[in-house]
């Protein structure tokens, strides 16, 4: 069983402890730590995740103009990139069009609110009830799998053309989304920490604060970013349902251009509509990215 | 050398630190019920260093568990006093949302350490685990070993206030089994000088027949399905032991002999 390979040292010669103890761990960490790699630059890495984008809309705008060019619709009912894009840039300088802008994203930004009240809420109580889990959590996915334009109907029933009929479509939309988010994110709390934090003693309120809520808060952004898509969706879908008076909405817009068949002007508000989603998920994409680099979730730990 | 499970009468039971009496634990009930421990009687002295060992399926981890208060016995009782008892498991468990200083100091907040010590007792925690110039780092931003150590440093953290002459019972389940061997000779070297210098009491799972001779004051054999002690075994060298010294072997050696026989009961 004698696997001392160092038969020539003496018994005697042991390791003095503390002495050399110190130097030869820090030579270790050193060691250990000397592979981990630098991140690239800010710069480097905003163009390593611009250029794919930019290239995409590239080949969009090339296949658009093939098409207009195949002579597939009538230039005025299809026009092609060249027509399109200055009144495009156009729009940009227009009030009335700021003045819509600004009111869908005030919707947009009531509704997700709501939703993510109301959503934190369920979760919360969904996941801490073991009854209202069997009763609800089937029921939550089920609501996040139905398109919110059917609820429109009895939203209008309901509330007339209001903004609240808007409100409650984008609410139902993004709710169940930031609530499964939630419910994922405490019940994938990784269990080791959980005796961990059991040893420390972290119970009730404690327990929540300290080690539940920071550990789904990757799995929450998650159902964050998703709910803002399905708000955004059920909101266009809302304005162009629901058009309230003589307010200005890009649904107003949108819906407006295609009665003067105004095909130019549609395409613009649609290139709006898809810049808007673009921007607010890459801003959930930017924070989902940062939580999990800090978190070291996104690196190999072979 | 060794000494029956049985007779044990040196521990006198008033400096006992940990004292199991008679303790099972049975999981489920009825006839599937598994029991994990079967009558374990075992005393840990005040500052003494004691490696539980045994094959898997040994109960070594619930018998941690009972003893952290994390669970409760079917049957017996554990007596740890009014001691400190902190838990530190094979994974670092730290929490990768909080820098190391904040992990330490979360312990600290837990264990009633007002504010303002908070920040000067982790540092001189991490000190003593020889992390002071990583206070700011992130977890996955460490080695394996290095993450242990702030472990070891959290679960320290969880008896600071045991200044006040209550003892304090470190409870360690496999803690270095997933690192490498040169790492973990160096923690072993931490790890007793630690113990050491703050009077600890340790209660060491290991299923590494070498490592609990190296380290351990008495080896505790346990037997598998159920857990049993079988057999103890005072360990006289000097300290510091080297894990590759003739006696640490020879002995390790005689260990793993009996650890064979037990396990060999179970392959009919």
């Amino acid at each position: 069983m004698a696997s001392d390979t160092r038969g020539t040292v003496p018994a005697a010669d042991v390791a003095p402890p503390g002495a050399n103890l110190q130097r030869e761990i820090a030579g270790l960490d050193a060691l250990e730590l000397a592979g981990a790699t630098r991140r690239a630059g800010r710069l480097s890495r905003l163009w390593s995740a611009l250029w794919p984008m930019l290239s995409a809309a590239a080949i969009g705008v090339v296949v658009w103009q093939l098409v207009v060019w195949s002579g597939w619709k009538e230039p005025w009912v299809l026009p092609g990139p060249a027509e399109t894009l200055p009144i495009f840039f156009d729009q940009l300088g227009n009030g009335r069009f700021w003045e819509a802008v600004a009111l869908t994203m005030q919707r947009a930004v009531v509704g997700f609110a709501a939703a993510i009240a109301i959503g934190v809420l369920v979760g919360a109580l969904v996941s801490q009830f073991r009854v209202l889990r069997r009763a609800f959590g089937s029921l939550i996915t089920g609501l996040q799998t139905m398109p919110s334009i059917a609820w429109f109907p009895l939203a209008i029933l309901l509330f007339q053309l209001s903004e609240s009929a808007i409100l409650f479509v984008v609410v139902l939309g993004a709710a169940p989304s930031i609530a499964n988010g939630l419910i994922a994110g405490v019940d994938y709390t990784p269990p080791i920490l959980l005796r961990a934090g059991k040893v420390m003693g972290l119970r009730g309120l404690n327990l929540y604060r300290h080690l539940i809520m920071p550990a789904s808060l990757p799995s929450f952004v998650a159902g964050l970013k998703q709910g803002w898509a399905f708000a955004w969706r059920s909101l266009m879908a809302g304005e162009l349902l629901v058009i309230i008076g003589d307010t200005t909405s890009l649904g107003v817009l949108l819906s407006q251009a295609r009665e003067l068949n105004n095909t130019a002007d549609m395409i613009s508000y649609m290139i709006v509509i898809l810049v808007i989603g673009i921007v607010i998920d890459q801003l959930f994409g930017v924070a989902d990215r940062s939580l999990r680099a800090r978190w070291g979730m996104d690196l190999d730990r072979a | 050398m060794t000494e029956a499970a049985t007779a044990a009468p040196s521990r006198s039971a008033a400096s006992a630190a940990v004292r199991l009496g008679g303790v099972s634990k049975a999981f489920g009930s009825g006839s599937t019920a598994l029991l994990a421990l079967d009558n374990v009687s075992l005393d840990v002295a005040t500052g003494e260093f004691v490696c539980l060992l045994g094959a898997s399926g040994c109960g070594k981890s619930t018998l941690l568990n009972l003893v952290a208060d994390l669970d409760r016995p079917s049957a017996g009782t554990i007596d740890v006093g009014d001691a400190r008892v902190a838990l530190m498991f094979q994974e670092p468990a730290l929490f990768p949302w909080l820098n190391v200083t904040a992990n330490i100091e979360l312990a600290l907040k837990m264990r009633g350490v007002p504010r303002g010590e908070r920040r000067e007792r982790a540092a001189e925690l991490l000190e003593s685990v020889h992390l002071r110039d990583f206070a700011r780092k992130r977890p996955h931003q460490l080695s394996g070993g290095m993450r242990q150590r702030v472990a070891l440093a959290r679960a320290l953290a969880l008896t600071v206030s045991a200044k006040d002459g209550r003892g304090t019972v470190l409870l360690m389940d496999e803690p270095f089994g997933a690192l490498d061997a040169m790492t973990r000779d160096l923690l072993h070297d931490e790890i007793e000088r630690i113990w050491r210098e703050r009077g600890l009491t340790v209660l060491f799972v290991t299923h590494n027949v070498r490592e609990a001779v190296r380290l351990g004051d008495r080896v505790v054999l346990l037997s598998s399905r159920p857990g049993r002690v079988v057999e103890q075994f005072d360990v006289p060298m000097d300290r510091p032991r080297r894990i590759d010294s003739p006696e640490v072997s020879s002995l390790a050696a005689h260990i793993t002999d009996r650890l064979r026989e037990e396990v060999g009961r179970h392959g009919v």
